[in-house]
């Protein structure tokens, strides 16, 4: 039986969880004026609950996460870092939070600078000089990179069809190459985990539109020849395109602009810190050099020289609309007040830190774990549960065992270049004694798995349900609970 | 340093330990001719006074702007009670569900707010949500293609021109033939639309109610798309949906929209809230996250992510989508608002909004010079023939704080003269009365002298 733990299981006919004016005529003469045929038949079966209800199902529901306030978070990839408090109080300000985008420039002039703030920022950082902040998400910034590319070969009368991607990326950078109708070229990381020269050389030619490379890649490592890399797939006609998902180890020691790449997203909800959200909102700005401006995603901020700021949609080269109106304002504002509450100096330490602290949990894990990459990290690193594997118990064991100690598990199972991989990010605003924590508790596990290792695959035994039948939940689909 | 916890003395422990003197040696990887060689220029403000900053530049815009413009997202009341909920850290700072045992909270939401979804468009499933109902509209093209594997779209002339814009974008990499149908009188012309589709056809996309704010009769479209196998793609308005007869009803497949007006704050245009939903055998092509109830392995009931194969960190170049995000935070806010308003309090507001629309229609066009735009039944939202261009009339009326609507004409050729003006139930009859008096006056010193 179905335990009775829904929204719908709590409504009763009759509650209500609102107030709100009275209509001045009636619920009829109102409806009068909309034909029959396009009127509902029946009133949509949504809950019916008072304020106090709807408040204590949420909250119970709440207090079942794991979130960046209470704990640990070191997924690779993810940058979970703490969320200052008062980014949210700067985007919460009525006059942001009420104003229309269709309203005219004019009267935004205050939102208007801060767009133009933040770009300059992320220029700064990026070495980029040409910033917009339209794309939703880093997937998105991806798509309009990509778009870019496809118009500048399209501009040079080229007809090219492929890009070149490691075999470390994210998996939405082949998604992102599939969905502007180009073809993905996957090539090997070397057995130090980057990528060779002459690796691209040997498939760079005039079908190779362009090159994604993420730099730290997403075993942590820098990828060090990127200028010779850069020059290869320059020197016939390519383009390079940089994934910035990891610029947490980046901040002012490495600028992508500055050595040969022709692009790159930013992901503002990881390297400036806006929330996650349990999934989204993001904000995927992305910057390209001088010979691109002229495709970026329209509307673009532009400047008159009394400095007066507003939208331009009359961009005949531009790659078109990316989403529905200007970018995900809320989302400026934070990484706004995070970029500025450090400054330049700050970001550098931000980066610093990072790095620091990642290379110290690796020195406390390495014992115990398969470390595949034996090098100084950058922000992240990989170990592999192949050892424990041997024992029979696989990384997904281990990461449900985290579980009771409190921390959400590394990412698992990616780069999918490492067997049982276990990518792990600190980030800088994780404390010395919560990675000796972490490492204490991993090194624990390690220990379990030797000792008694049927206890650990049988993890977690803490939360508020235990494994939960993801093949059960695929073949007997359950995704919407019918009326 | 704010927000990093490393003191001197912790740096210097961890730095034996690593086995370095100091950080720069971290980085040694890194070639030098490949290292930044001075300091960002970036300046640092302290907490107060980047406060005091941010708050001068919000009251640099002209705020407090009585909203009368619509186009997709609507200035609705937010109940008091969200805000509680929607500033909790649990939801607000945590990731993607990806540990479902430690995740419930966040995967219940999304459970009930694909069957909030559901229950509002009468379809049969939905996913976790998109960027936003453009992009929205996008991905349910793309889905029609990949599902009848035919190469041609058709998008009505009377949908929300962004939408249209972001359909061509992300169409642009591909052959795929993307035309638009014309309207007639601000409706979908269905004569032309017969003969249009044929048997290449993968898709209409059509918006109920329209741009204009007009309602179509989408069942017709519905039977001629089926004819050929293709499928019809609905945009629907949340808050009006409340009042018309379901999307699946009329026969749609594939329904999408803008969520904002689900308890969303308008935010200068984002983050919003695109949801997704269609007909159930259309699930496995389906973009995005789907949350699933399932049990654990001690029969207890519990939500994970499901048909996770569909997605890119798995399927990769053979993804259905490339989105990696949803918008777990807006869809959050959509189901608090949704169970908060519940049954009779959505009706409620569609019904508020609805008669301030109806009162707003029937004074202006007692005003000399002003007409309706088009012959048609509306719900919230319409369109008024103006004297003089219709961006004139927001500027002259943004002076006095009032945002009369959206100038049709920054998209449709010579419809300069065609101001869109929405309502919702959070106009008054004072903000009525200022914008009567303030279209008025316009006109007085623009028209009639």
């Amino acid at each position: 039986m179905t335990e009775k733990i829904l929204i719908y299981d709590k409504s009763k006919p009759g509650r209500t969880g609102y107030t709100l004016p009275k209509l001045d005529s009636s619920e009829k003469e109102v409806l009068s004026r909309i034909p029959d045929k396009f009127k509902r038949d029946k009133d949509a079966a949504l809950p019916e609950l008072t304020e106090g209800e709807v408040m204590r199902h949420f909250i119970a529901l709440s207090v079942k996460n794991h979130h960046i306030d209470t704990d640990f978070y070191p997924l690779g990839s993810c940058t979970m870092k703490y969320n200052p408090k008062l980014n949210d109080a700067a985007a919460s300000y009525r006059d942001f939070r009420e104003h229309h985008p269709l309203a005219p420039c004019s009267s935004a002039p205050g939102m208007l600078r801060i767009m133009e703030m933040v770009s300059s920022y992320l220029g700064e950082i990026s070495g980029f000089p040409y910033i917009s902040l339209q794309p939703a998400a880093g997937a998105q910034g991806e798509f309009a990179g990509l778009l870019i590319m496809r118009a500048y070969h399209k501009a040079n009368s080229e007809k090219r069809s492929k890009i070149i991607i490691p075999d470390s990326a994210h998996g939405t950078n082949p998604a992102s190459v599939a969905a502007v109708g180009y073809e993905t070229l996957q090539i090997k990381s070397n057995e130090k985990g980057i990528i060779s020269p002459e690796t691209v050389a040997a498939v760079m030619d005039d079908t190779v539109a362009g090159m994604m490379m993420t730099n730290p890649n997403t075993l942590g490592i820098f990828e060090s020849h990127i200028k010779e890399i850069a020059e290869i797939v320059h020197a016939k006609g390519g383009l390079m395109y940089m994934d910035g998902a990891n610029l947490n180890a980046n901040m002012g020691i490495f600028r992508p602009g500055d050595v040969g790449f022709d692009m790159m997203h930013f992901n503002l909800h990881k390297t400036f810190s806006t929330p996650h959200g349990g999934g989204g909102p993001g904000a995927g700005a992305i910057g390209v050099a001088e010979k691109f401006e002229k495709y970026l995603p329209f509307p673009v901020l532009q400047k008159e020289p009394d400095g007066r700021l507003w939208f331009n949609y009359d961009r005949p080269d531009s790659i078109g609309r990316l989403q529905f109106f200007n970018g995900n304002f809320g989302n400026v504002v934070r990484a706004y007040a995070y970029i500025k509450t450090y400054g330049g100096e700050g970001l550098k330490k931000v980066s610093e830190n990072a790095v620091l602290n990642a290379n110290y949990l690796k020195e406390m894990l390495r014992d115990e774990y398969d470390l595949p990459y034996d090098n100084h990290c950058m922000h992240e690193f990989v170990l592999s549960g192949s050892r424990q594997r041997k024992l029979g118990v696989k990384t997904s064991d281990i990461a449900k065992r985290l579980l009771d100690f409190g921390v959400h598990p590394p990412t698992v199972y990616f780069p999918l270049i490492v067997p049982e991989a276990m990518m792990i990010e600190p980030t800088e605003t994780e404390s010395k004694e919560t990675l000796e924590q972490f490492a204490a508790s991993m090194n624990q596990i390690a220990e379990e798995v030797r000792e008694k290792p049927d206890y650990v695959k049988n993890a977690p035994y803490t939360t508020v349900v235990k494994r939960l039948d993801e093949a059960g939940a695929v073949r007997n689909l359950d995704i919407c609970c019918p009326e | 340093m704010t927000y990093i916890p490393n003191t001197d003395d912790d740096r210097r422990e961890m730095l034996k330990k690593i086995g370095v003197g100091k950080i720069e040696d971290l980085f040694e990887n890194i070639p030098s001719d490949l290292r930044l060689k001075r300091p960002l220029d970036i300046p640092a403000l302290s907490e107060l006074e980047l406060l005091r900053e941010i708050k001068t530049l919000s009251s640099e815009n002209r705020s407090g702007l009585v909203c009368f413009a619509g186009g997709g997202v609507y200035d609705h009341f937010i109940p008091s009670a969200m805000n509680t909920i929607m500033t909790r850290p649990e939801f607000m700072t945590a990731y993607t569900p990806y540990q479902p045992e430690v995740a419930q909270g966040t995967l219940q939401v999304i459970y009930e707010f694909q069957s909030h979804i559901c229950r509002l468009t009468g379809m049969g499933v939905a996913n976790a949500s998109m960027y936003d109902g453009a992009t929205a509209a996008a991905e349910a093209v793309n889905l029609s293609l990949r599902t009848t594997k035919k190469t041609k779209v058709l998008i009505s002339q009377s949908i929300n021109p962004l939408y249209a814009e972001v359909i061509s974008t992300y169409l642009s990499g591909t052959d795929i033939e993307l035309t638009v149908v014309p309207m007639k009188d601000g409706h979908t012309d269905f004569n032309r639309l017969e003969d249009m589709i044929d048997e290449n056809t993968a898709s209409i996309l059509l918006s109920q109610p329209n741009f204009f704010g007009l309602l179509e009769d989408i069942k017709v479209a519905a039977e001629m798309i089926h004819k050929v196998g293709g499928k019809l793609i609905v945009n629907i308005d949340p808050i009006a949906q409340a009042l018309l007869k379901t999307p699946s009803d009329c026969g749609a497949d594939i329904v999408i929209g803008e969520g904002q007006p689900m308890g969303i704050p308008v935010s200068f245009g984002g983050p919003l809230l695109g949801f997704f939903a269609a007909k159930k055998e259309l699930v496995r092509s389906m973009p995005g996250r789907i949350a699933g109830r399932t049990k654990d392995s001690q029969g207890k009931t519990g939500f994970v992510l499901t048909l996770q194969t569909r997605e890119q960190h798995i399927r990769r170049e053979k993804a259905t989508s490339n989105i990696c995000t949803n918008q777990a935070l807006c869809a959050t806010a959509a189901s608090v608002y949704l169970s908060l308003l519940g049954k009779t309090g959505l009706k409620k507001v569609a019904l508020l909004s609805a008669e301030n629309a109806q009162k707003l229609s029937d004074r202006i066009f007692k005003i000399e010079g002003f007409e309706p735009y088009f012959k048609g039944s509306f719900v919230r939202e319409f369109a008024v023939k103006t004297p003089k261009p219709a961006e004139e009339i927001i500027l002259s009326l943004v002076e006095k704080r009032i945002l009369p609507g959206i100038d049709a004409g920054r998209w449709f050729n010579g419809m300069d003269d065609c101001l869109i003006i929405a309502a919702t139930e959070k106009r008054t009859d004072e903000e009525i009365d200022r914008l009567i008096s303030g279209l008025k006056e316009w006109a007085m010193v623009n028209v009639l002298s």
